[in-house]
């Protein structure tokens, strides 16, 4: 599939929660754009709507009136299934929480998107090695990830996020359950994937610090875009 | 896919050893008994069967009265030697006519004696009901014609009389008749109604008939058919003739009775066929109730494994991916139930005939048929809780904690 250059775009996109005096407009016509290739950082308080406009680009919700397309592809009229898919070839995600699973080896954990894309196990292993070798983790593949550190889990999330190669990296508070070294250990892996790999990438954060990672932050506040600047 | 969802259901399953064990016990009570009372069944029916057979092949009994026990005794008038001769001349499909007569008599030899069944009859008895001799030889046509007192012991009165001697030759006082041993029969057991079939001693039928009954009276006759295809054919031509010989009418009930020894094996094999069949939904109810255990536990699964199912829902599982995980959980678990079950179910049923002295007869067919009610049951009672885990939010489910 050849990417037009927006990866991610709103078009006054609105969700509404709720109805009547109970509404809740989490999105109020939001207007918002991802390039290809770019290191955005989206940050706003609790409430702000930022974990909304996430699970929205993540196609793991659907907005309630406006316009989003992934890559050209309108998202809006797809159902469950069709997001479904769109995530499993497109989008990798990583957790604050790592949300890798429990007893099972960094390895399988690694292929068990792969599992899901029919990818014979042959290749699945070789793929699933690649993503830990490249986020160095080639010694610790058979560890399960109670055996594995913060940061180490953490990698393997990402691990799991690049073997299928997606359109975008999404992490929601990559860093959030880190100590300071392994935090800034984390957002290196995430620049270096960003400039060396091009890979896009959108991480939800609520830290300045590691929002100055990003090329650019887009800060929401009350359901608004309130500014899309360079990061400071 | 499947075969790795496969390997991911038995990870999951070894990952909650007890609970996956006490869930498949369940099933595994429903599968064995099942597995075991078919089989029981199946070797007592076959020994029933056997047994039945064991009195002789394809054998007719003709007695008077109306076929119930204890009734229509003392009216029916007896048959005779006539009545014999006619079925053996009339009837086609006969191999062999043995009438008999009996009595109950005390038997002596030297300090021994024995209360046992005095059969009058003819060579053609053994045929019929398949006696043996271990020793000696049949009745001579001259003793048959005669009526002399010789006689042949079944094992049972040989034992009791004269234990480990050999009783050939001597004279056994039976009544007040003396006679002599002219063969031994070899043991033929008990039959299938638990009667001693070795507890008897045969006499030429003249013999008991004159110098024991004091009439010329034939109780019982038995005939065994050529072949277990013509039983029936001789069945109603021995009750037409006999009929006939004994000027019943239209519309009259016959005063005897013609029993197929088939046919009785036949109805005694259907009641532990119904037995069977109701030991069988016992265990039917049992693998319910253990579907019901597979259900419950499922469900708790999902609900623990909310995150998990977020997890994978947001790295590209469709729903159908999480139905078919779970669903093929609940039928793992099921199914091992199930081989588990087997092969306790054939320990079972292997010591239990064992003990019984019965046959140990496995059919494949019904080991199929549980193993697949077994997974059936999985696939049943897994669909509901697949469907739940298949249809979470995955955004909820990730916030699940």
């Amino acid at each position: 599939m050849s990417l037009p250059e927006a990866v991610v775009e709103f078009k006054g996109l609105s969700k509404i929660y709720g109805a009547g005096d109970a509404e809740v407009r989490a999105l109020d016509a939001v207007d918002l754009r991802i390039e290809k290739g770019e290191f955005v950082a989206i940050m706003g308080a609790s409430g702000s709507g930022k974990s909304t406009a996430m699970n929205i680009i993540g196609c793991l919700d659907t907005p309630s009136a406006g316009d989003y397309s992934f890559c050209g592809v309108g998202v809006g009229s797809l159902d469950a299934d069709q997001r479904a898919r769109l995530r499993r070839h497109y989008i990798g995600f990583i957790f604050q929480g790592f949300n890798l699973l429990a007893k099972t080896s960094a390895l399988d954990n690694v292929e068990l998107p792969l599992i899901y894309r029919r990818i014979p196990k042959r290749q699945r292993q070789e793929r699933a090695r690649l993503a830990l070798e490249s986020v160095g983790l080639g010694s610790r593949m058979s560890h399960a990830p109670s055996e594995l550190s913060g940061g180490q889990q953490q990698r393997v999330a990402i691990a799991r996020a690049l073997v299928t190669e997606p359109a975008l990296l999404l992490a929601d508070e990559p860093t959030g359950n880190l100590d300071s070294s392994t935090k800034r250990e984390i957002m290196l892996l995430l620049t270096r994937l960003n400039t060396a790999q091009g890979i896009t990438v959108a991480m939800v954060t609520h830290e300045p610090d590691m929002a100055a990672y990003a090329g650019r932050v887009i800060r929401f506040r009350d359901g608004r875009v309130l500014e899309a600047g360079a990061a400071s | 896919m499947i075969l790795s969802t496969l390997l991911m259901a038995l990870r999951e399953l070894r990952r909650n050893k007890l609970r996956s064990l006490l869930t498949m016990l369940g099933i595994v009570i429903g599968v064995a008994a099942v597995i075991a009372l078919v089989n029981i069944g199946e070797g007592a029916t076959a020994r029933v069967k056997a047994d039945i057979g064991k009195l002789g092949d394809n054998l007719l009994i003709v007695r008077p009265g109306a076929g119930r026990r204890g009734m229509g005794f003392t009216q029916a008038p007896p048959f005779t030697l006539a009545d014999a001769d006619a079925i053996g001349r009339e009837v086609s499909g006969v191999s062999d006519v043995a009438p008999t007569a009996g009595s109950q008599q005390l038997s002596v030899w030297g300090n021994e004696n024995h209360q046992t069944s005095i059969m009058g009859a003819t060579n053609a008895y053994l045929d019929v009901r398949g006696y043996t001799l271990s020793g000696g030889r049949r009745f001579a046509p001259s003793e048959v014609s005669s009526g002399r007192a010789a006689c042949l012991l079944g094992s049972t009165v040989r034992h009791e009389l004269f234990g480990e001697r050999d009783p050939l030759g001597e004279s056994v006082r039976v009544g007040k008749l003396s006679c002599l041993v002219i063969g031994t029969l070899a043991s033929k057991g008990e039959s299938g109604i638990g009667q001693d079939q070795d507890d008897l001693i045969l006499m030429p039928l003249r013999a008991v008939q004159r110098r024991l009954l004091g009439n010329t009276d034939v109780s019982t006759i038995f005939l065994s058919a050529k072949s277990d295809r013509s039983t029936q054919s001789v069945q109603a031509q021995t009750e037409a003739l006999l009929r006939q010989r004994r000027g019943l009418g239209e519309g009259r009930d016959s005063d005897f009775s013609v029993r197929d020894m088939q046919e009785v094996a036949e109805t005694m094999s259907l009641a532990t066929g119904t037995l069977t069949a109701l030991l069988g939904a016992i265990g039917a109810v049992s693998l319910l109730v253990g579907g019901i255990g597979i259900m419950n536990i499922m469900l708790v699964n999902v609900t623990e494994r909310t995150r998990e199912i977020g997890i994978r829902l947001a790295i590209g599982a469709l729903a159908s991916d999480v139905l078919f995980q779970f669903l093929l959980e609940a039928v793992v678990l099921s199914a091992l139930g199930g081989v588990v079950g087997i092969g306790f179910g054939l320990g079972l049923s292997w010591s239990v005939t064992r003990m019984l002295d019965v046959p140990f007869l496995v059919q494949p067919g019904v080991l199929a048929l549980a193993f697949g009610f077994s997974a059936l049951v999985g696939v049943v009672f897994g669909l509901l809780p697949a469907r739940k885990a298949a249809r979470l939010n995955p955004i909820e489910a990730l916030r699940h904690e």
